[in-house]
């Protein structure tokens, strides 16, 4: 008797490919739905209501800000926007990402390293920025380093401490055979340990992302004359739920395109690292 | 299984009770945010009066803060309160404009130096010229800045306009040695306090223009704006007295802005009151109103908040004495007189 293989239910499942695909897009369709029905409702009652665009003014607005240059500006709006913010994300994350490696690095193998900063790196990593907001303004302006500066310090905690945690991972077996076969300090660290770690930096990238994307629109609400969170905050005053809701999907699209081109650089450069991984 | 079940059970039944209390209607919700002009709604609130006069009606008002301003709007337009406080700009820009016929019950007061321009290394409007202003871009400060550099033959181009959110307005101006920003009180006030700072410019130049209302859906019952009328003038009342009340009054309204008695009261010289409902139903019928309406929508639809509308006539505002400016079947913001004539002649 042949067994039957359940196609959704269960530990054993194997849903076929057509059924992944399926059950993929299915949650996409039901939030559709339950989105369209809600304004559909919110327009039957108010055909001038804001909080729920329906999808013909929701083409508008991308047709506002994406296609149609602005009127006052001259400027198409989105790309202006997306070139400011990709600028301080990038900067913010990269600056972040180097400093946070290094240190996570060296507090991982040298112990005076880890006494100096270990602690102090714990405590920082727990103040909130967002809190102190004014002393970041006071200390590095509102100008593009203050904006930067905030991504930075809201990041590169977590990076330095996963760092860290990877970094004390390694065996030390590993760094006693490679001092025993005539390695350096110097080389220990950074021929020996940091090509094991460099793959986890890019995942750990992955994950700060979406802290960074927090600190971005934070920053760019605080005083900024382009970017993609200062649009969305200036046109909550009036409430224009279009133009945000294609921001907000815009915002989606690129943070999960930038999540797919680093998986991808993961497995380009360090072929090793995922194998056997799901992801 | 079964708690899990029970669980259910008891979750649905209380998500069906509250919907069957919000149908019910009996109950409604207003928001006020904090402005000096608005803090008497805390008090009303506090000193039960407004219990009182809602009860004189049949009705429960719940009075919610809300922490910001532009937040409680848009809750009021997206059908969570039945009224809201806001100035007559952002009751065109946002409810009227967003499709929700308001009445603007009560005209409160207008400001009268609460809202100014402040800047370091400068003594003039036209010092700003090439400087970089901060300010809430498309607020009442925003409107106060294009109408000081119309009154100095500039235009908007002649500088650099920041977006700048008023929680952090005065420390960004206190970090920034050639600072200059656009904003209202209690902010404008520590602005003013810095060393060098020089207001240039403030609202008592423009004096009635930035206006301060309780707006509520013009769909809600008499009773409740009968209600709210008749509590707000019993409050402006004790304000305007002379007993031991009127102080209890004052002190609290400033402890519960967060501020200091004497920073109140500073606040409040530079707020015009309209402490008599006669004095705000005369305003409401005046024909400065209108002007201002037209100098407002103008600068809103040149602004671009009018969205897809192709002119400013789109939507539709009416007046005490009938008239109408804009599209005579979009009336979307009405300015009423005849509740704040009804306290004046004791009529609630």
């Amino acid at each position: 008797m042949k067994m039957r293989i359940s196609l959704f239910k269960g530990l054993h499942a194997e849903p076929p490919p057509w059924l992944r695909v399926a059950l993929a897009v299915l949650p996409f369709i039901l939030f559709l739905a339950i989105y369209l029905f809600a304004a559909e409702i919110r327009h039957q009652e108010n055909p001038q209501d804001k909080l729920l665009p329906t999808l013909t003014k929701i083409a508008l607005a991308v047709e506002k800000v994406a296609i149609d240059p602005d009127p006052r500006s001259g400027n198409i709006l989105l790309w202006q926007d997306t070139a400011a913010s990709l600028k301080r994300l990038v900067l913010g994350v990269s600056i972040a990402s180097i400093i946070g490696f290094f240190l996570g690095l060296n507090m991982g193998l040298l112990p005076g390293i880890r006494g100096l900063s270990l602690t102090f790196l714990t405590f920082i990593a727990n103040i909130p920025p967002l809190a102190i907001l004014p002393i970041l303004f006071i200390t590095f302006g509102v100008d593009q380093l203050g904006k930067v500066m905030l991504i930075i310090l809201g990041t590169f905690p977590l990076i330095a401490r996963d760092i860290y945690l990877e970094t004390s991972k390694i065996p030390t077996n590993v760094v006693v055979k490679a001092l025993t076969l005539g390695a350096s300090q110097f080389g220990v660290i950074y021929r020996v340990v940091m090509p094991q770690i460099l793959p986890r930096l890019i995942d750990t990238v992955r994950l700060v992302l979406g802290a960074a994307w927090l600190f971005l629109i934070a920053s760019e609400a605080i005083a900024s004359q382009d970017g993609l969170g200062y649009r969305i905050f200036l046109v909550r005053r009036y409430l224009s739920m279009d133009i945000i809701i294609v921001y907000v999907l815009w915002i989606t699209m690129l943070a999960y395109a930038f999540d797919i081109f680093l998986r991808l650089l993961v497995s380009w450069l360090f072929p090793w690292y995922s194998a056997g991984k799901k992801d | 299984m079964r708690k899990i079940s029970t669980l259910l059970f008891v979750a649905l039944i209380v998500v069906f009770g509250l919907f069957k209390e919000a149908s019910t209607k009996e109950n409604y919700r207003i928001a006020w945010s904090h402005y000096t002009g608005w803090e008497p709604w805390e008090y009303i609130r506090h000193s039960g009066i407004l219990d009182k006069w809602a009860k004189k009606y049949g009705i429960t008002i719940q009075l919610d803060l809300v922490n910001d301003y532009i937040e409680s709007i848009n809750l009021y337009t997206g059908g969570t309160y039945d009224g809201c406080v806001m100035t007559n700009m952002d009751a065109l820009t946002i409810p009227a404009l967003g499709g929700i016929d308001s009445t603007a019950l009560i005209i409160g007061d207008f400001s009268n130096g609460n809202d100014g321009i402040v800047m370091k290394n400068g003594a003039k409007v036209t010092d700003l010229k090439g400087r970089q202003v901060k300010l809430v871009e498309l607020s009442v400060s925003h409107y106060l800045l294009a109408r000081a550099l119309e009154m100095n033959k500039m235009q908007e181009k002649d500088l650099t306009i920041i977006n700048t959110s008023d929680a952090d307005i005065a420390a960004v101006f206190a970090s920034d040695k050639d600072g200059a920003v656009v904003t209202w009180n209690p902010p404008l006030m520590q602005c003013r306090g810095e060393k060098g700072a020089n207001m240039v410019f403030d609202s008592s130049m423009i004096s009635g223009e930035i206006i301060d209302m309780m707006v509520v859906r013009s769909d809600t019952p008499e009773s409740l704006k009968k209600a709210l009328t008749g509590a707000w003038y019993e409050a402006m009342a004790v304000m305007n007295g002379k007993a031991a009340e009127t102080e209890q009054a004052i002190t609290y309204m400033a402890g519960f802005a967060g501020g200091t008695i004497d920073e109140f009261k500073a606040q409040l010289l530079t707020t015009a009151m309209f402490y008599k409902a006669e004095e705000a139903a005369t305003f409401a019928s005046g024909s400065k109103l209108k002007e201002t309406m037209e100098y407002v929508r103008t600068f809103s639809f040149g602004h671009g908040l009018y969205g897809d509308a192709t002119s400013k006539d789109f939507v539709g505002i009416s007046f005490p004495d009938g008239s109408i400016m804009g599209d005579k079947n979009n009336i979307k913001l009405r300015f009423a007189a005849d509740y704040m004539k009804m306290a004046a002649d004791g009529k609630l």
